[in-house]
């Protein structure tokens, strides 16, 4: 497939494998964290990992939408299929992540809610003009990826007087969790998670650019390279993570030169900004409550705004008490470390949202990377 | 004696007509449904004999009684026509090929119908005409069968339920616990063909290079494999769940893990493209043309030659080995380098958001 194998080249792979482990200095650890679960699908979908030398250690960060999502937030989507009958449309990987009282949005669908997977908000208004005398949600989260299609969505509705659309909106923004992990005890005080750098995310930042990660690595000192979804673009950011590092370098690379510019995507950028606007604080599953960490719908637009349209409010939810996934996400513990895993916690019956898409941590492990626990 | 008029009766009007509450009531209209439109496509002898089952001469293997195999499939699919085929010829394949892989020589089907108040009559005959090609393609008569119509909303369409019988030759014994370490697996083309063909017609995606299901009856293959000698040890069809779902099966029945080459399994590269754009993994996407065989691996070469010579495994393929492991993992080298596990599937394959 053009465009697509010349990413995933085992021959090319083998050369970066050999230069990385050329660069690599003797008694030197390098951990370095991959941001979002499309890196994470990827190093654990191609068996990145065997292709690097035992000093460098992967983390899993909270780059995964499902992962980091609340219960109290898949309680407002199931609330309003079930409770308001409303049709809620969501995309894929969604519907599997665990809510209250044993739910989630696929047996919420069992039980009578008209729930639909989309593929794009350009679905979710089709469903709204094809059922004038139904409700229709679209619930909406995802980091600045996803954020500017639903700002389209909005706007779109309001230009058709589509006045049975609305938007559960959950969209969290990626510099905040960054600053989040950096600012943790365990990466800034106790130095329990050791973390060298950073893979900075491939399809948020063909958005929002290369510009926001340089503050972290100015402030932070930690080195940034952004860096494709493909395991060759991963591959390649590591060899370039661990060359920074030995030569004490800390700046912003861009591998993803491809899609990713450094002001990014100014059009997209303007259409959210004219639809959202800042929410004081968000509850992250993980990171607890991060202030300016998420978007809310500007009053202009609160006619499309499900929260306020169904006046529902968010209420905080604790996760089960022996999952580890706060701790996971935040790259303090590894998946295998958690009681749960792979024993109550599987992907046919997660307990926390990182066994839900395979993009999380826990389900990536136990999908493609449990053999290894086993030798 | 005044003489009784026969009555007319209007025929099925194949046109414009629907299915309605009336042709699954056990009175007229029923009867007139299944002889304008049932007994019409798939009539054969055994059909033909009218009464609430089909007397069959019991099938002889060397001058004496042979080993049944039964199976039988429900089929719902959605949309009902795809690419490739329907869902008739699918309910025809899907069954003929369950008992096939179990080495047996598919002899008779029976064909359950659950129509829902509404349905298109032209449509309902488009597939039974679909079914009876299907059936007389594989040399296998529908030979029983039921009709119930549901009300409106409470059926999708149309739902067909086949069951087969074949019949097995002495001394064979395939099955899923049989695969030994050092075995070697085969697939018989392309994998991924059938879901995807579906799938993008679900979500309107059209290809310049069209996507076709791959739904076929596979007994003529299977023959010829079985034919050859080769010491087979299990057959099966990858269909719901695919290749992952079917070698987790046998891994776990025959307490074996499996080495497969990502490099060496077939897959079309628009499938492949397509699976991409729809956040799929093509191993775990259904097929319905295709067979896995687990072979001793002296025989393999033997068993891809005769493979290779039949119209539908042109494309077979040595794909892994069949390992010892007491975890039963299915692993994968995969063709960037790396290993990886092909894990069976949790719930849906649901396509990522990022």
């Amino acid at each position: 497939m053009k465009y697509i194998d010349e990413f995933r080249d085992g021959e090319l792979a083998k050369n970066l494998a050999l230069s990385i482990a050329a660069e690599v200095q003797a008694g030197r650890n390098y951990s370095f964290m991959e941001f979002c679960g499309g890196h994470t699908h990827a190093i654990s979908r191609y068996g990145l990992s065997d292709l690097l030398p035992a000093s460098v250690r992967m983390v899993h960060g909270p780059g995964c939408p499902v992962c980091v999502l609340p219960i109290g937030r898949v309680d407002m989507a199931i609330d309003l299929a079930l409770e308001h009958g409303v049709i809620l449309c969501t995309y894929g990987d969604t519907l599997r992540i665990p809510a209250s009282e044993g739910l989630s949005l696929m047996k919420a669908k069992a039980r009578g809610g008209d729930i639909r997977m989309v593929y794009s908000t350009i679905d979710a208004l089709q469903i709204a003009r094809d059922n004038p005398d139904r409700e229709v949600v679209f619930f909406a989260i995802g980091f600045e990826t996803t954020t500017p299609p639903t700002a389209v969505a909005i706007q779109q509705a309001e230009a058709e007087q589509l006045s049975n659309f609305s938007v559960l909106c959950c969209h969290v923004l990626t510099p905040s969790a960054i600053s989040n992990i950096l600012e943790s005890p365990e990466v800034r005080q106790w130095g329990t998670v050791p973390l060298d750098g950073f893979i900075g995310p491939a399809h948020v930042s063909t958005v929002i650019g290369s510009r926001p990660y340089e503050f972290f690595a100015e402030e932070y000192r930690k080195p940034v390279v952004i860096a494709g979804f493909e395991p060759l673009d991963v591959m390649q950011a590591i060899l370039m993570l661990v060359r920074q590092v030995n030569q004490g370098r800390a700046e912003v690379e861009n591998e993803f030169s491809r899609a990713v510019s450094r002001d990014g995507n100014l059009k997209a950028q303007d259409r959210v900004a004219e639809v959202f606007e800042l929410r004081r604080e968000f509850e992250w599953r993980g990171l607890s409550v991060v202030p300016y960490s998420a978007l809310k719908i500007r009053k202009q637009y609160a006619a499309f705004d499900a929260e306020r349209r169904f006046e529902i409010d968010y209420r905080s939810v604790p996760d089960h008490k022996a999952c580890d996934c706060g701790a996971i996400l935040r790259g303090v513990k590894k998946p295998q470390d958690c009681k749960l895993f792979g024993t109550v916690c599987t992907p046919e019956n997660p307990i926390g949202s990182c066994m839900v898409s395979s993009e999380g941590a826990c389900a990536a492990h136990y999908s493609y990377g449990r053999y290894k626990d086993a030798a | 004696m005044t003489k009784i008029k026969r009555g007319y009766s209007k025929p099925l009007d194949l046109k414009q007509g629907r299915v309605d509450m009336s042709h699954g009531s056990g009175g007229r209209s029923m009867v007139q449904l299944i002889a304008e439109l049932f007994a019409k496509y798939l009539g054969n002898e055994y059909l033909g004999q009218g009464n609430d089952g089909a007397v069959l001469p019991a099938p002889i293997f060397n001058g004496h009684p042979g080993r049944l195999v039964m199976s039988t499939d429900c089929h719902v699919v959605s949309p009902l026509f795809f690419p490739g085929g329907d869902i008739g010829s699918l309910s025809v394949h899907g069954t003929v090929n369950d008992v096939a892989v179990m080495g047996a020589t598919p002899l008779y089907l029976a064909a359950g119908f659950i129509l829902e108040e509404g349905f298109p009559l032209a449509d309902l005959a488009r597939i039974v005409e679909s079914m009876a090609r299907a059936a007389s393609e594989a040399g296998v008569p529908v030979v029983t069968g039921d009709t119930k119509v549901v009300e409106r909303g409470k059926g999708d369409g149309i739902f067909i339920t086949t069951t087969g019988v074949g019949v097995l030759p002495d001394g064979l014994e395939l099955g899923g616990s049989r695969a030994r370490a050092g075995d070697v697996v085969i697939v018989s083309g392309s994998l991924g063909d059938h879901g995807v063909a579906i799938m993008s017609k679900r979500e309107n995606l059209s290809f310049d290079a069209p996507i076709e299901s791959d739904s076929a009856s596979l007994n003529g293959l299977i023959s010829a494999m079985l034919a050859t000698g080769a010491d087979i040890r299990c057959l099966r069809d990858p269909t719901r769940g695919g290749l992952a779902a079917t070698l987790n099966e046998i891994a776990g029945q025959s307490s074996v893990g499996m080495m497969l080459h990502e490099k060496v399994i077939p897959v079309k590269p628009v499938v492949a493209a397509a699976c991409e754009f729809l956040g799929l993994d093509p191993l775990y996407v259904a097929n319905e043309g295709k067979l896995i065989a687990i072979c001793a691996a002296a025989d393999a070469e033997r068993l891809l030659a005769a493979m290779r010579a039949h119209p539908l495994g042109r494309e077979a393929s040595l794909i892994g080995e069949v390992v010892a492991d007491d975890h039963h993992f299915v692993q994968l080298t995969t063709s960037f380098g790396g290993k990886r596990i092909v894990d069976w599937l949790a719930g849906d394959q649901l396509p990522r958001i990022c």
